[in-house]
Protein backbone atom coordinates (compact mmCIF):
# COMPACT_ATOMS: atom_id res chain seq x y z
CA UNK A 1 0.00 0.00 0.00
CA UNK A 2 1.32 3.41 -0.95
CA UNK A 3 -0.50 6.42 0.53
CA UNK A 4 0.28 9.91 1.73
CA UNK A 5 -0.73 9.40 5.32
CA UNK A 6 0.89 9.46 8.75
CA UNK A 7 -0.57 6.58 10.67
CA UNK A 8 -3.56 4.50 9.65
CA UNK A 9 -5.48 5.25 12.84
CA UNK A 10 -5.15 9.01 12.38
CA UNK A 11 -6.38 9.17 8.78
CA UNK A 12 -9.97 10.28 9.47
CA UNK A 13 -9.08 12.60 12.30
CA UNK A 14 -6.31 14.41 10.42
CA UNK A 15 -8.46 14.66 7.29
CA UNK A 16 -11.24 16.38 9.24
CA UNK A 17 -8.79 18.66 11.06
CA UNK A 18 -7.21 19.61 7.76
CA UNK A 19 -10.57 20.33 6.17
CA UNK A 20 -11.64 22.57 9.03
CA UNK A 21 -8.30 24.40 9.00
CA UNK A 22 -8.73 24.99 5.28
CA UNK A 23 -12.25 26.40 5.59
CA UNK A 24 -12.62 28.08 8.99
CA UNK A 25 -15.06 30.56 7.46
CA UNK A 26 -17.44 27.65 6.78
CA UNK A 27 -16.66 24.90 9.25
CA UNK A 28 -15.92 24.03 12.80
CA UNK A 29 -15.29 20.65 14.36
CA UNK A 30 -17.03 19.46 17.50
CA UNK A 31 -14.80 18.45 20.42
CA UNK A 32 -16.42 15.02 20.66
CA UNK A 33 -15.07 13.63 17.41
CA UNK A 34 -15.21 13.89 13.66
CA UNK A 35 -18.37 15.93 13.47
CA UNK A 36 -18.27 19.07 11.36
CA UNK A 37 -20.88 21.84 11.72
CA UNK A 38 -21.32 25.29 10.25
CA UNK A 39 -18.94 27.85 11.72
CA UNK A 40 -22.00 29.93 12.69
CA UNK A 41 -25.09 28.06 13.69
CA UNK A 42 -28.17 29.34 11.93
CA UNK A 43 -31.28 29.37 14.11
CA UNK A 44 -34.84 29.30 12.84
CA UNK A 45 -34.28 26.78 10.06
CA UNK A 46 -34.64 23.04 9.69
CA UNK A 47 -31.17 21.60 10.27
CA UNK A 48 -29.84 19.09 7.74
CA UNK A 49 -27.42 16.45 8.92
CA UNK A 50 -25.75 13.81 6.82
CA UNK A 51 -22.67 11.70 6.99
CA UNK A 52 -21.25 8.28 6.48
CA UNK A 53 -17.88 6.67 6.30
CA UNK A 54 -14.83 8.75 5.44
CA UNK A 55 -13.11 8.31 2.09
CA UNK A 56 -15.84 10.07 0.06
CA UNK A 57 -14.38 13.57 0.28
CA UNK A 58 -15.55 16.20 -0.34
CA UNK A 59 -18.67 14.38 0.93
CA UNK A 60 -19.99 15.13 3.39
CA UNK A 61 -18.06 17.78 5.29
CA UNK A 62 -17.48 19.76 2.10
CA UNK A 63 -21.22 20.34 1.77
CA UNK A 64 -21.64 21.98 5.15
CA UNK A 65 -22.53 25.63 4.71
CA UNK A 66 -25.19 28.03 3.54
CA UNK A 67 -27.88 26.40 1.44
CA UNK A 68 -26.80 22.83 2.09
CA UNK A 69 -25.92 20.90 5.26
CA UNK A 70 -25.72 22.07 8.85
CA UNK A 71 -23.68 19.10 10.06
CA UNK A 72 -21.74 16.19 8.63
CA UNK A 73 -20.57 13.21 10.64
CA UNK A 74 -17.55 11.24 9.45
CA UNK A 75 -17.01 7.63 10.46
CA UNK A 76 -13.92 5.53 9.85
CA UNK A 77 -13.08 5.01 6.18
CA UNK A 78 -16.12 3.45 4.49
CA UNK A 79 -17.68 2.70 7.87
CA UNK A 80 -20.78 4.39 9.17
CA UNK A 81 -20.25 6.78 12.06
CA UNK A 82 -21.50 5.64 15.44
CA UNK A 83 -24.83 6.69 17.02
CA UNK A 84 -23.22 8.77 19.77
CA UNK A 85 -21.28 10.84 17.20
CA UNK A 86 -24.36 11.35 15.03
CA UNK A 87 -26.32 12.31 18.13
CA UNK A 88 -23.71 14.93 19.08
CA UNK A 89 -24.08 16.37 15.59
CA UNK A 90 -27.86 16.44 15.88
CA UNK A 91 -27.71 18.17 19.28
CA UNK A 92 -25.26 20.78 18.01
CA UNK A 93 -27.43 21.90 15.09
CA UNK A 94 -31.00 21.14 16.24
CA UNK A 95 -33.43 24.04 16.17
CA UNK A 96 -37.09 24.42 17.08
CA UNK A 97 -37.95 23.74 13.46
CA UNK A 98 -36.42 20.29 13.63
CA UNK A 99 -33.71 18.18 12.08
CA UNK A 100 -33.69 16.18 8.86
CA UNK A 101 -31.21 13.31 8.58
CA UNK A 102 -30.09 12.43 5.05
CA UNK A 103 -28.93 8.82 5.15
CA UNK A 104 -27.45 6.80 2.32
CA UNK A 105 -29.06 3.40 2.11
CA UNK A 106 -26.61 1.02 3.70
CA UNK A 107 -27.45 -1.38 6.48
CA UNK A 108 -24.89 0.11 8.85
CA UNK A 109 -25.67 3.75 8.09
CA UNK A 110 -29.40 3.23 8.53
CA UNK A 111 -28.94 1.38 11.84
CA UNK A 112 -26.52 3.91 13.33
CA UNK A 113 -28.54 6.94 12.23
CA UNK A 114 -31.75 5.36 13.52
CA UNK A 115 -30.16 4.68 16.90
CA UNK A 116 -29.06 8.33 17.01
CA UNK A 117 -32.57 9.38 16.04
CA UNK A 118 -34.01 7.37 18.93
CA UNK A 119 -31.58 9.14 21.28
CA UNK A 120 -32.62 12.54 19.89
CA UNK A 121 -36.32 11.75 20.19
CA UNK A 122 -35.80 10.86 23.84
CA UNK A 123 -34.42 14.38 24.28
CA UNK A 124 -37.50 15.86 22.66
CA UNK A 125 -35.76 16.88 19.42
CA UNK A 126 -38.09 17.02 16.43
CA UNK A 127 -36.43 14.82 13.84
CA UNK A 128 -37.19 13.13 10.52
CA UNK A 129 -35.15 11.19 8.00
CA UNK A 130 -34.84 10.34 4.34
CA UNK A 131 -32.85 7.47 2.90
CA UNK A 132 -31.22 7.95 -0.50
CA UNK A 133 -31.08 5.02 -2.90
CA UNK A 134 -30.15 6.25 -6.35
CA UNK A 135 -27.94 3.39 -7.52
CA UNK A 136 -29.64 1.48 -10.34
CA UNK A 137 -26.88 -1.14 -10.46
CA UNK A 138 -28.44 -2.87 -7.50
CA UNK A 139 -31.88 -4.36 -7.88
CA UNK A 140 -34.32 -3.03 -5.39
CA UNK A 141 -35.64 -6.56 -5.15
CA UNK A 142 -36.47 -8.83 -2.26
CA UNK A 143 -32.94 -10.12 -2.41
CA UNK A 144 -31.18 -6.96 -1.38
CA UNK A 145 -31.57 -4.37 1.32
CA UNK A 146 -32.59 -2.06 -1.50
CA UNK A 147 -30.56 0.21 -3.64
CA UNK A 148 -27.48 1.99 -2.40
CA UNK A 149 -27.28 5.70 -1.87
CA UNK A 150 -24.44 7.07 -3.98
CA UNK A 151 -23.49 10.33 -5.74
CA UNK A 152 -27.11 11.41 -6.31
CA UNK A 153 -27.19 12.13 -2.57
CA UNK A 154 -25.43 15.45 -3.29
CA UNK A 155 -28.56 16.62 -5.15
CA UNK A 156 -30.59 15.92 -2.01
CA UNK A 157 -28.14 17.99 0.04
CA UNK A 158 -28.41 20.82 -2.46
CA UNK A 159 -32.15 20.92 -3.02
CA UNK A 160 -33.45 20.05 0.45
CA UNK A 161 -30.75 22.35 1.83
CA UNK A 162 -32.02 25.24 -0.27
CA UNK A 163 -35.58 24.81 0.95
CA UNK A 164 -34.44 24.54 4.57
CA UNK A 165 -32.35 27.70 4.17
CA UNK A 166 -35.33 29.73 3.01
CA UNK A 167 -37.39 28.63 5.98
CA UNK A 168 -39.23 25.52 4.80
CA UNK A 169 -40.90 23.45 7.49
CA UNK A 170 -39.55 20.01 8.40
CA UNK A 171 -42.33 18.21 6.56
CA UNK A 172 -41.81 20.34 3.43
CA UNK A 173 -38.05 19.82 3.45
CA UNK A 174 -38.53 16.10 3.90
CA UNK A 175 -41.06 16.01 1.06
CA UNK A 176 -38.79 17.82 -1.38
CA UNK A 177 -35.92 15.48 -0.42
CA UNK A 178 -38.21 12.53 -1.20
CA UNK A 179 -39.07 14.11 -4.53
CA UNK A 180 -35.38 14.31 -5.43
CA UNK A 181 -34.86 10.72 -4.29
CA UNK A 182 -37.74 9.65 -6.53
CA UNK A 183 -36.24 11.45 -9.51
CA UNK A 184 -32.53 10.69 -9.31
CA UNK A 185 -30.75 7.63 -10.67
CA UNK A 186 -27.04 6.80 -10.73
CA UNK A 187 -24.80 4.10 -12.10
CA UNK A 188 -21.04 3.74 -11.84
CA UNK A 189 -18.07 1.67 -12.92
CA UNK A 190 -14.37 1.41 -12.12
CA UNK A 191 -11.19 0.42 -13.87
CA UNK A 192 -9.01 0.40 -10.75
CA UNK A 193 -9.97 -0.40 -7.16
CA UNK A 194 -9.10 1.48 -4.00
CA UNK A 195 -7.37 0.44 -0.81
CA UNK A 196 -8.86 1.14 2.61
CA UNK A 197 -5.86 2.33 4.68
CA UNK A 198 -6.60 0.01 7.59
CA UNK A 199 -7.01 -2.98 5.27
CA UNK A 200 -3.83 -2.32 3.30
CA UNK A 201 -4.98 -4.27 0.25
CA UNK A 202 -7.44 -3.32 -2.51
CA UNK A 203 -11.10 -4.28 -2.15
CA UNK A 204 -10.91 -6.27 -5.39
CA UNK A 205 -8.48 -6.84 -8.20
CA UNK A 206 -8.79 -6.08 -11.89
CA UNK A 207 -6.45 -6.91 -14.73
CA UNK A 208 -5.42 -4.21 -17.21
CA UNK A 209 -8.09 -5.47 -19.62
CA UNK A 210 -10.98 -5.59 -17.17
CA UNK A 211 -13.53 -3.23 -15.65
CA UNK A 212 -15.94 -3.61 -12.78
CA UNK A 213 -19.49 -2.47 -13.57
CA UNK A 214 -22.17 -1.44 -11.11
CA UNK A 215 -19.66 -0.34 -8.55
CA UNK A 216 -20.66 1.22 -5.25
CA UNK A 217 -18.72 3.87 -3.39
CA UNK A 218 -16.96 1.70 -0.81
CA UNK A 219 -14.39 -0.15 -2.85
CA UNK A 220 -16.69 -3.15 -2.80
CA UNK A 221 -17.02 -5.22 -5.95
CA UNK A 222 -19.71 -4.21 -8.43
CA UNK A 223 -22.45 -6.33 -9.91
CA UNK A 224 -20.25 -7.85 -12.61
CA UNK A 225 -16.92 -7.71 -14.36
CA UNK A 226 -16.25 -7.53 -18.06
CA UNK A 227 -13.66 -6.64 -20.67
CA UNK A 228 -12.78 -2.95 -20.77
CA UNK A 229 -14.54 -1.04 -23.56
CA UNK A 230 -14.32 2.45 -25.01
CA UNK A 231 -15.68 5.42 -23.06
CA UNK A 232 -18.68 5.72 -25.39
CA UNK A 233 -19.53 2.04 -25.07
CA UNK A 234 -19.27 2.23 -21.28
CA UNK A 235 -21.49 5.33 -21.17
CA UNK A 236 -24.04 3.66 -23.46
CA UNK A 237 -24.23 0.69 -21.14
CA UNK A 238 -24.64 2.79 -17.97
CA UNK A 239 -27.13 5.15 -19.60
CA UNK A 240 -29.22 2.23 -20.90
CA UNK A 241 -29.62 1.01 -17.37
CA UNK A 242 -30.46 4.46 -15.97
CA UNK A 243 -32.92 5.37 -18.72
CA UNK A 244 -34.62 1.99 -18.49
CA UNK A 245 -35.20 2.55 -14.80
CA UNK A 246 -37.00 5.87 -14.90
CA UNK A 247 -38.91 7.54 -17.69
CA UNK A 248 -37.07 10.79 -18.38
CA UNK A 249 -38.68 11.42 -21.77
CA UNK A 250 -39.71 14.99 -22.36
CA UNK A 251 -38.26 16.19 -19.08
CA UNK A 252 -35.37 18.42 -18.16
CA UNK A 253 -32.53 16.93 -16.16
CA UNK A 254 -29.51 17.81 -14.09
CA UNK A 255 -26.48 15.65 -14.91
CA UNK A 256 -23.69 14.76 -12.54
CA UNK A 257 -20.54 13.08 -13.82
CA UNK A 258 -18.80 12.13 -10.62
CA UNK A 259 -15.16 11.10 -10.49
CA UNK A 260 -14.39 8.22 -8.13
CA UNK A 261 -11.17 9.84 -6.85
CA UNK A 262 -8.40 9.15 -9.35
CA UNK A 263 -10.13 9.74 -12.65
CA UNK A 264 -8.73 12.60 -14.74
CA UNK A 265 -11.16 15.39 -15.54
CA UNK A 266 -10.25 14.79 -19.15
CA UNK A 267 -11.91 11.39 -18.99
CA UNK A 268 -14.92 12.74 -17.09
CA UNK A 269 -15.48 15.29 -19.88
CA UNK A 270 -15.17 12.53 -22.49
CA UNK A 271 -17.91 10.74 -20.56
CA UNK A 272 -20.07 13.84 -20.42
CA UNK A 273 -19.64 14.40 -24.12
CA UNK A 274 -21.40 11.12 -24.80
CA UNK A 275 -23.98 11.53 -22.03
CA UNK A 276 -25.08 14.87 -23.48
CA UNK A 277 -25.41 13.43 -26.98
CA UNK A 278 -27.46 10.47 -25.82
CA UNK A 279 -29.82 12.77 -23.93
CA UNK A 280 -30.12 15.12 -26.92
CA UNK A 281 -30.95 12.17 -29.15
CA UNK A 282 -33.74 11.15 -26.79
CA UNK A 283 -35.15 14.65 -26.51
CA UNK A 284 -34.13 15.01 -22.87
CA UNK A 285 -33.00 18.54 -22.16
CA UNK A 286 -29.95 19.11 -19.98
CA UNK A 287 -30.69 21.99 -17.60
CA UNK A 288 -27.44 21.90 -15.69
CA UNK A 289 -24.33 19.72 -15.66
CA UNK A 290 -21.89 19.04 -12.84
CA UNK A 291 -18.56 17.40 -13.70
CA UNK A 292 -16.03 16.73 -10.98
CA UNK A 293 -15.44 14.93 -7.72
CA UNK A 294 -18.54 15.03 -5.54
CA UNK A 295 -18.65 11.62 -3.86
CA UNK A 296 -15.36 9.80 -4.18
CA UNK A 297 -14.11 6.37 -3.17
CA UNK A 298 -10.54 7.14 -2.09
CA UNK A 299 -8.24 6.62 -5.08
CA UNK A 300 -10.62 4.50 -7.09
CA UNK A 301 -10.43 5.11 -10.81
CA UNK A 302 -13.87 5.22 -12.30
CA UNK A 303 -16.96 7.38 -12.44
CA UNK A 304 -20.69 7.46 -12.03
CA UNK A 305 -23.43 9.17 -13.99
CA UNK A 306 -26.40 10.65 -12.12
CA UNK A 307 -29.52 11.98 -13.78
CA UNK A 308 -32.03 14.04 -11.84
CA UNK A 309 -35.45 14.71 -13.30
CA UNK A 310 -36.39 18.33 -12.70
CA UNK A 311 -39.55 20.35 -12.42
CA UNK A 312 -40.01 24.05 -11.76
CA UNK A 313 -39.61 23.72 -8.01
CA UNK A 314 -36.48 21.57 -8.22
CA UNK A 315 -34.89 23.84 -10.84
CA UNK A 316 -35.38 26.84 -8.64
CA UNK A 317 -33.96 25.12 -5.58
CA UNK A 318 -31.04 23.73 -7.58
CA UNK A 319 -30.21 27.28 -8.67
CA UNK A 320 -30.65 28.81 -5.21
CA UNK A 321 -27.60 30.16 -3.45
CA UNK A 322 -25.23 27.62 -1.93
CA UNK A 323 -21.94 28.57 -0.35
CA UNK A 324 -20.00 25.61 0.99
CA UNK A 325 -16.38 24.48 0.61
CA UNK A 326 -17.18 22.00 -2.17
CA UNK A 327 -20.33 23.32 -3.79
CA UNK A 328 -21.25 26.84 -4.75
CA UNK A 329 -24.27 28.07 -6.64
CA UNK B 1 -19.13 -17.88 36.39
CA UNK B 2 -18.73 -14.68 38.37
CA UNK B 3 -18.06 -11.14 37.19
CA UNK B 4 -14.29 -11.51 37.24
CA UNK B 5 -14.50 -14.65 35.13
CA UNK B 6 -16.87 -12.93 32.69
CA UNK B 7 -14.32 -10.13 32.33
CA UNK B 8 -11.61 -12.70 31.64
CA UNK B 9 -13.73 -14.27 28.90
CA UNK B 10 -14.38 -10.84 27.36
CA UNK B 11 -10.64 -10.13 27.33
CA UNK B 12 -10.09 -13.51 25.67
CA UNK B 13 -12.73 -12.62 23.06
CA UNK B 14 -10.81 -9.42 22.36
CA UNK B 15 -7.55 -11.33 21.83
CA UNK B 16 -9.30 -13.80 19.54
CA UNK B 17 -10.85 -11.02 17.43
CA UNK B 18 -7.45 -9.36 17.20
CA UNK B 19 -5.93 -12.66 16.05
CA UNK B 20 -8.70 -13.18 13.48
CA UNK B 21 -8.76 -9.53 12.37
CA UNK B 22 -7.13 -10.08 9.00
CA UNK B 23 -9.03 -13.24 8.20
CA UNK B 24 -12.39 -11.60 9.00
CA UNK B 25 -11.45 -8.60 6.89
CA UNK B 26 -10.44 -10.86 4.03
CA UNK B 27 -13.81 -12.62 4.18
CA UNK B 28 -15.56 -9.26 4.15
CA UNK B 29 -13.46 -8.06 1.23
CA UNK B 30 -14.88 -10.77 -1.00
CA UNK B 31 -18.56 -10.01 -0.46
CA UNK B 32 -18.74 -6.84 1.58
CA UNK B 33 -16.60 -3.81 2.09
CA UNK B 34 -13.62 -5.34 3.82
CA UNK B 35 -13.76 -3.80 7.26
CA UNK B 36 -15.35 -6.35 9.58
CA UNK B 37 -12.18 -7.52 11.31
CA UNK B 38 -10.73 -4.01 11.54
CA UNK B 39 -13.91 -2.57 13.06
CA UNK B 40 -14.44 -5.39 15.53
CA UNK B 41 -10.82 -5.22 16.67
CA UNK B 42 -11.11 -1.47 17.20
CA UNK B 43 -14.24 -2.03 19.30
CA UNK B 44 -12.74 -4.74 21.49
CA UNK B 45 -9.61 -2.65 22.07
CA UNK B 46 -11.87 0.05 23.47
CA UNK B 47 -13.73 -2.55 25.55
CA UNK B 48 -10.43 -3.84 26.93
CA UNK B 49 -9.57 -0.38 28.22
CA UNK B 50 -12.90 -0.03 29.99
CA UNK B 51 -12.86 -3.42 31.73
CA UNK B 52 -10.47 -2.29 34.44
CA UNK B 53 -12.37 -1.29 37.53
CA UNK B 54 -15.48 -3.29 36.67
CA UNK B 55 -14.40 -6.35 38.68
CA UNK B 56 -16.84 -5.65 41.49
CA UNK B 57 -19.78 -4.81 39.22
CA UNK B 58 -22.67 -7.14 38.46
CA UNK B 59 -22.60 -9.09 35.21
CA UNK B 60 -25.42 -7.05 33.71
CA UNK B 61 -23.38 -3.86 34.13
CA UNK B 62 -20.30 -5.47 32.59
CA UNK B 63 -22.18 -6.75 29.53
CA UNK B 64 -24.01 -3.44 29.05
CA UNK B 65 -20.68 -1.61 29.13
CA UNK B 66 -19.36 -3.97 26.45
CA UNK B 67 -22.44 -3.33 24.31
CA UNK B 68 -22.36 0.44 24.67
CA UNK B 69 -18.64 0.56 23.92
CA UNK B 70 -19.09 -1.53 20.78
CA UNK B 71 -21.95 0.69 19.60
CA UNK B 72 -19.84 3.80 20.05
CA UNK B 73 -16.59 2.51 18.55
CA UNK B 74 -17.24 -0.15 15.91
CA UNK B 75 -19.49 1.69 13.46
CA UNK B 76 -20.77 0.01 10.31
CA UNK B 77 -23.41 -2.64 10.77
CA UNK B 78 -21.43 -4.73 13.24
CA UNK B 79 -21.40 -1.96 15.86
CA UNK B 80 -25.15 -1.64 16.31
CA UNK B 81 -25.63 -5.41 15.95
CA UNK B 82 -22.98 -6.71 18.35
CA UNK B 83 -23.58 -3.69 20.58
CA UNK B 84 -27.29 -4.43 20.75
CA UNK B 85 -26.57 -8.13 21.36
CA UNK B 86 -24.37 -7.39 24.38
CA UNK B 87 -26.67 -4.67 25.73
CA UNK B 88 -29.70 -6.96 25.53
CA UNK B 89 -27.73 -9.76 27.19
CA UNK B 90 -26.70 -7.27 29.86
CA UNK B 91 -30.29 -6.26 30.51
CA UNK B 92 -31.27 -9.88 31.10
CA UNK B 93 -28.42 -10.17 33.63
CA UNK B 94 -29.15 -6.90 35.44
CA UNK B 95 -28.07 -7.06 39.08
CA UNK B 96 -26.84 -10.66 38.85
CA UNK B 97 -23.41 -11.69 40.05
CA UNK B 98 -23.44 -15.32 38.90
CA UNK B 99 -23.88 -16.53 35.33
CA UNK B 100 -25.20 -20.10 35.00
CA UNK B 101 -25.97 -21.99 31.79
CA UNK B 102 -29.68 -21.14 31.93
CA UNK B 103 -28.79 -17.47 32.34
CA UNK B 104 -26.35 -17.67 29.43
CA UNK B 105 -29.03 -19.14 27.19
CA UNK B 106 -31.40 -16.33 28.21
CA UNK B 107 -28.66 -13.87 27.26
CA UNK B 108 -28.44 -15.57 23.87
CA UNK B 109 -32.23 -15.36 23.40
CA UNK B 110 -32.14 -11.65 24.15
CA UNK B 111 -29.11 -11.12 21.93
CA UNK B 112 -30.73 -12.92 18.99
CA UNK B 113 -33.95 -10.96 19.46
CA UNK B 114 -31.98 -7.72 19.56
CA UNK B 115 -30.03 -8.53 16.40
CA UNK B 116 -33.20 -9.52 14.54
CA UNK B 117 -34.98 -6.33 15.52
CA UNK B 118 -32.06 -3.96 14.89
CA UNK B 119 -31.00 -5.63 11.63
CA UNK B 120 -34.55 -6.40 10.44
CA UNK B 121 -33.18 -9.82 9.54
CA UNK B 122 -34.08 -13.45 9.92
CA UNK B 123 -32.35 -16.79 9.49
CA UNK B 124 -31.28 -17.77 5.96
CA UNK B 125 -30.15 -14.32 4.80
CA UNK B 126 -26.41 -14.97 5.18
CA UNK B 127 -25.89 -13.05 8.38
CA UNK B 128 -24.60 -13.72 11.89
CA UNK B 129 -28.05 -15.07 12.70
CA UNK B 130 -27.26 -18.16 10.62
CA UNK B 131 -24.69 -19.11 13.24
CA UNK B 132 -26.44 -17.68 16.31
CA UNK B 133 -29.84 -19.33 15.92
CA UNK B 134 -28.65 -22.91 15.22
CA UNK B 135 -26.10 -22.60 18.03
CA UNK B 136 -28.82 -21.49 20.42
CA UNK B 137 -31.15 -24.31 19.36
CA UNK B 138 -28.39 -26.90 19.75
CA UNK B 139 -27.48 -25.60 23.21
CA UNK B 140 -31.10 -25.63 24.38
CA UNK B 141 -31.46 -29.18 23.07
CA UNK B 142 -28.23 -30.34 24.74
CA UNK B 143 -29.27 -28.76 28.04
CA UNK B 144 -32.67 -30.43 28.00
CA UNK B 145 -30.93 -33.73 27.18
CA UNK B 146 -29.18 -33.32 30.50
CA UNK B 147 -25.69 -32.61 29.09
CA UNK B 148 -23.11 -30.81 31.21
CA UNK B 149 -22.07 -27.23 30.50
CA UNK B 150 -19.02 -28.21 28.53
CA UNK B 151 -21.07 -30.50 26.25
CA UNK B 152 -23.81 -27.88 25.86
CA UNK B 153 -21.33 -25.27 24.66
CA UNK B 154 -19.56 -27.81 22.45
CA UNK B 155 -22.89 -28.54 20.79
CA UNK B 156 -23.39 -24.80 20.28
CA UNK B 157 -19.98 -24.34 18.72
CA UNK B 158 -20.50 -27.31 16.40
CA UNK B 159 -23.87 -25.91 15.26
CA UNK B 160 -22.42 -22.43 14.78
CA UNK B 161 -19.61 -23.85 12.63
CA UNK B 162 -22.19 -25.71 10.57
CA UNK B 163 -24.10 -22.46 10.27
CA UNK B 164 -21.00 -20.74 8.91
CA UNK B 165 -20.65 -23.54 6.33
CA UNK B 166 -24.32 -23.08 5.45
CA UNK B 167 -23.74 -19.38 4.75
CA UNK B 168 -21.43 -20.44 1.90
CA UNK B 169 -24.39 -22.01 0.10
CA UNK B 170 -26.81 -19.09 0.16
CA UNK B 171 -27.17 -15.65 -1.39
CA UNK B 172 -26.78 -12.69 0.90
CA UNK B 173 -29.97 -10.65 1.13
CA UNK B 174 -28.94 -8.33 3.95
CA UNK B 175 -26.10 -5.90 4.35
CA UNK B 176 -23.62 -4.83 1.72
CA UNK B 177 -23.03 -8.45 0.71
CA UNK B 178 -26.51 -8.41 -0.85
CA UNK B 179 -25.27 -6.12 -3.61
CA UNK B 180 -22.99 -8.76 -5.13
CA UNK B 181 -26.01 -11.04 -5.51
CA UNK B 182 -25.19 -14.55 -6.68
CA UNK B 183 -21.51 -13.82 -6.42
CA UNK B 184 -21.88 -14.13 -2.66
CA UNK B 185 -22.45 -17.88 -3.03
CA UNK B 186 -19.39 -19.92 -2.09
CA UNK B 187 -18.22 -17.42 0.50
CA UNK B 188 -18.87 -17.62 4.21
CA UNK B 189 -20.43 -14.73 6.07
CA UNK B 190 -17.95 -12.68 8.12
CA UNK B 191 -20.51 -11.91 10.86
CA UNK B 192 -21.45 -15.57 11.29
CA UNK B 193 -17.73 -16.32 11.44
CA UNK B 194 -16.94 -13.74 14.11
CA UNK B 195 -19.90 -14.92 16.20
CA UNK B 196 -18.55 -18.48 16.00
CA UNK B 197 -15.13 -17.23 17.10
CA UNK B 198 -16.74 -15.55 20.10
CA UNK B 199 -18.75 -18.65 21.05
CA UNK B 200 -15.59 -20.78 20.81
CA UNK B 201 -13.84 -18.49 23.28
CA UNK B 202 -16.80 -18.67 25.65
CA UNK B 203 -16.78 -22.48 25.39
CA UNK B 204 -13.06 -22.55 26.19
CA UNK B 205 -13.66 -20.31 29.19
CA UNK B 206 -16.09 -22.74 30.84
Amino acid sequence: MKKIINTVDQVENQMVEGMVKAYPQYLKKLECGNVVVRADKKEGKVALISGGGSGHEPAHGGYVGEGMLDAAVAGAVFTSPTPDQIYEGIKAVATDKGVLMVIKNYTGDVMNFEMAREMAEMEGIKIAQVVTNDDVAVDGSLYTVGRRGVAGTVFIHKIAGALAERGGELEEVRAVAEKVIAGVRTMGMAIRPCTVPAAGVPGFELSEEEMEVGIGIHGEPGTHREALKTADEIVDMLMDKILADLDYSGSEVAVMINGAGATPLMELFIVNNRVFDILAEKGIKVYKTFVGEYMTSLEMEGFSISLLKLDGELKELLDAKADTPAFKA
Amino acid sequence: MNGIEVIEVIRAIGSRIEAEKEFLTELDNVIGDGDHGINMARGFHAVEEKLNGLEDKDIGTILKMVGMTLVSTVGGASGPLYGTAFMKAGMSMAGKTKLEMEGFLSCMDEAIGGVQARGKAKQGEKTMLDAMIPAQQAMRQALSDGKDNRAVLAAGVAAARKGVEYTKTIIATKGRASYVGERSIGHQDPGATSFTDILEVIAQGI
